[in-house]
């Protein structure tokens, strides 16, 4: 099958997708593990924490806008669909998105006092786990092929549901909920194993270490979980996961990397962790996109169905390519500034 | 958690009889809108004026190495990161809202408009990298790598504004499109980006952005320096930075209002219609004050200036103008709103210009050696202080005017907001849970600015005086 423009487009919204897994996921990782910093480090935890989300969260933030706006202007049928039948779900995930980035600014200028800072910390890693288990369970709900597209002759034809029925049931289920869960162990795995390297203090290193590789087993467990899951609840995915070349492929590569990942955690060569781990999730995320392809809205509805005209998708990849070639550069000057492992010096 | 949510839509049923069912979510989906851009305009207007006040006290410093300008730099970004990470997350709201609540809109104007959108998130990423390494890099990159960062930041800030406001624009004249029988085609991004409502509202809220955000940081420098403070220097260097961007900015607003204004008439004859509160058909007269009965159409307690608005459009007082009867009522946007609104917004706006024409000729008089320095000047002080909230207060009511003086159109005589918006019911919940959370943010914000200006010396509202100087002395240290 040649990709078509559609296809490339769409292509481009999942490595968009993967960045922000990357990136911010990474930065909600942190907060779970704001949320669970535990023993006598754990202030120096948190403030690791703190300081390696800081300067990076807002721009690492953006690779989601990034996704909705070429969801809506391509896709925007696909984005209609979705916006109204996950309305709930994504009306939630936004409470805790911004409840996550306000807190963590506000515990960072509000008093030093620990009662004050606790309480934001305690709302911020508190969002960071809600959200990213909310964005798996939207994903894990078109994937599913829970929110079928009709036509409108179609829809016609179906009796009204009910409110439950329509805007609950697609995606209060289980194997949505367990892609919840995966997403969430998947984004604590990344965090952990990034902290392994810009971790200071032998001490703290080792805390992390140990914590990856909790959550790798944490990752592996919520991954089979959703497999066995998705054999009755997910068929679709099922499917496009046990059969053919390209899932074997894929499969394999995330294995490999997972395997890799745990083995480089536990001979301590993290700078090999933290590129492993990052393969794994990619591996992840493009085996969720390549179980739908070509499907965008399964069981129905193809990428190539719901592109918008063709002079949209040129235009926007022509942006998409021109403000590459800028945000590329500052990319890496803003993590060549911050992410050279020398301590952040912060004034209140 | 699924018998909670079924709760909630029983709450959601009580909340909208059936019978009422449609009308009350699109009135809750107005609202949250309403309420969600109103929240969110602040902090993206001060996320294009504080880039601007940051830079240019830094470049003061850079080319004095006062250490005064360093300090102002600092302080003023500390306080920017608070509001700009509001600004990020609301928007992010703002961008899924636009599905959430009005997903037939987008899903015919999503292809059309999508070039401003894209435009401005790569110019919101541009600017939230590089405010990434202007909050944080203070000592880790040179003195001009730093400054350049804040450049970018604010281009990049005012850029992205500038995308958004085309976007709008295009709702008040689409174009770039053909529509048969309710489908679209002949998409031309390009030229809906660049429609003919754009020049005027870019350059309209560009200016207003920077007036609005000046005029509050002179303000707040000028009640400390009303006030007592131990940092004078600070202060003064603060309210002349700022008022050195305020004055232009309010000065030239007049101008670019009565350009709009002009474009307005010629495209939107309704809204035009409404904010003059010119109700029927034939010659316009200027309409001040006063509270518009649409069933009537009547005005009640207004002054009229007969002929002025012919006059000052066509040169003709003659000259016949569209009135609100000059449609069916259900094509008529709600007349009442929107020209108290658009009186708001000239008030706040002649009100700035008054003080910054006076500043102009403070200025001009002290060159010549006459009146007293500003922190001496305590009526000039306390007209800052005054004015200080009314540019906020402004583009409230200018978006209002904008944007409730399209209705029923989402997109001008294509779309009713009324086909717009989402099947989903209750949506009365989410607009009452987000006007929560946003208040609560908005109470937490204030109070986290306000710590950051007792930091900067003022004398607070409490307590007495030695102890006070005691402890901002200490916060000035810090």
């Amino acid at each position: 099958m040649i990709p078509t423009l559609p296809d490339f487009v769409a292509g481009t919204m999942v490595l968009s997708i993967t960045v922000y897994v990357l990136l911010a996921g990474a930065d909600f990782g942190g907060g779970v593990w704001d949320l669970l910093a535990t023993g006598p480090r754990k202030d120096e935890q948190r403030a690791l924490i703190a300081n390696a989300i800081g300067p990076v969260w807002e721009a690492n933030h953006v690779w989601l806008i990034l996704v909705v706006v070429m969801l809506f202007s391509c896709f925007p049928a696909a984005f209609a669909h979705l916006s109204t039948e996950l309305h709930v779900p994504l009306t939630l995930m936004l409470v805790g998105v911004v409840l996550r980035g306000s807190a963590f600014t506000f515990r960072a200028y509000d008093r030093d006092d620990d009662i004050v800072q606790q309480r934001w910390g305690l709302i911020f890693s508190i969002a960071s786990v809600i959200t990213p288990v909310l964005l798996g369970m939207c994903v894990g709900t078109v994937a599913a092929g829970n929110i079928p597209l009709h036509d409108s002759a179609e829809a016609a034809v179906i009796a009204a549901p009910t409110f439950v029925a329509r805007f609950v049931s697609p995606w209060w289920r289980l194997f949505p909920i367990s892609v919840g869960v995966l997403t969430l162990t998947l984004f604590s795995l990344l965090a952990a194993t990034y902290l392994t390297v810009e971790a200071q203090e032998p001490d703290t290193r080792e805390g992390f270490r140990t914590r990856a590789l909790g959550a790798t087993v944490a990752v592996a467990v919520a991954a089979l979980v959703a497999a066995v899951l998705a054999h009755s609840d997910a068929p679709l995915v099922f499917a496009a996961l046990t059969r053919g070349a390209r899932a074997i492929v894929l499969l394999s590569a995330t294995l490999l990397f997972a395997l890799t990942a745990i083995v480089s955690l536990w001979k301590r060569w993290f700078q090999l962790a933290r590129v492993a781990v990052a393969a794994e999730a990619s591996f992840i995320v493009w085996g969720w996109a390549w179980s739908q392809y070509p499907f965008m809205l399964p069981p129905t509805h193809t990428i190539e169905s719901l592109a918008a005209p063709r002079s949209t998708l040129l235009w926007v990849m022509g942006t998409l390519i021109a403000g590459t070639l800028i945000l590329l550069p500052s990319f890496f000057y803003l993590f060549r500034i911050f992410k050279r492992g020398e301590a952040l010096e912060i004034e209140h | 958690m699924a018998p909670c949510v079924s709760d909630l839509a029983s709450v959601a049923a009580f909340w909208c009889p059936q019978r009422n069912l449609d009308m009350n979510d699109l009135l809750a989906a107005r609202s949250q809108m309403a309420m969600s851009l109103g929240f969110h305009i602040i902090f993206a207007v001060v996320g294009m004026g504080m880039p601007a006040l940051m830079v240019i006290s830094e470049w003061r410093w850079y080319r004095t190495r006062d250490p005064v300008m360093l300090d102002l730099a600092k302080r003023w970004a500390k306080g920017t990161a608070i509001l700009f990470a509001v600004g990020a997350v609301s928007g992010t709201v703002l961008s899924f809202e636009l599905g959430l609540l009005w997903p037939t809109f987008m899903k015919h104007a999503g292809p059309v408009v999508s070039m401003p959108f894209s435009l401005e998130g790569f110019a919101f990423f541009t600017e939230a990298i590089f405010l990434g390494i202007y909050l944080y890099a203070w000592k880790r990159i040179s003195a001009v790598a730093h400054l350049a960062a804040g450049v970018v930041v604010a281009i990049s800030g005012a850029l992205s504004g500038a995308f958004v406001v085309c976007a709008n624009a295009w709702m008040n004249a689409p174009t770039g499109f053909t529509m048969t029988n309710g489908v679209l085609s002949d998409v031309d991004p390009i030229a809906a980006m660049f429609n003919d409502a754009a020049p005027a509202e870019v350059l309209h809220m560009m200016l207003a952005a920077y007036a609005a955000t000046a005029a509050m940081v002179a303000g707040i420098h000028a009640y400390a320096l009303l006030r007592g403070t131990l940092r004078p220097a600070f202060h003064r260097a603060a309210v002349q930075t700022a008022l050195f961007v305020a004055v232009p900015a309010v000065l030239l607003q007049p101008l670019s209002g009565d350009f709009s204004a002009r474009d307005v008439a010629k495209r939107q004859p309704m809204k035009f219609a409404a904010l003059d509160a010119h109700l029927r058909t034939g010659p316009a007269g200027l309409v001040i004050g006063g509270w518009v009965d649409e069933k009537t159409l009547t005005t009640r307690g207004a002054i009229e200036i007969p002929g002025a608005v012919s006059a000052v459009l066509h040169f003709d007082r003659n000259a016949s103008i569209p009135g609100l009867d000059a449609v069916p009522v259900t094509d008529r946007p709600p007349a009442g709103i929107v020209h108290v609104a658009f009186q708001i917004m000239v008030g706040c706006g002649m009100a700035l210009a008054f003080v910054g024409a006076w500043g102009v000729w403070r200025i001009w008089r002290r060159r010549r050696g006459h009146g007293v320095p500003l922190p001496a000047d305590r009526k000039y002080l306390l007209a800052l202080v005054a004015t200080s909230p009314l540019g906020f207060i402004a583009i409230e009511a200018g978006w209002t005017v904008t944007e409730v003086g399209r209705q029923p159109w989402i997109v001008q005589d294509f779309m009713r907001v009324s086909e717009a918006v989402t099947p989903m019911p209750g949506l009365v919940i989410p607009f009452l849970g987000f006007t929560l959370l946003y208040m609560g943010l908005a109470a937490i914000v204030t109070y986290l600015l306000w710590r950051q200006i007792l930091k900067t010396g003022v004398r607070p509202l409490r307590g007495d005086a030695p102890a006070i100087s005691a402890t901002t002395e200490y916060n000035v240290r810090r």
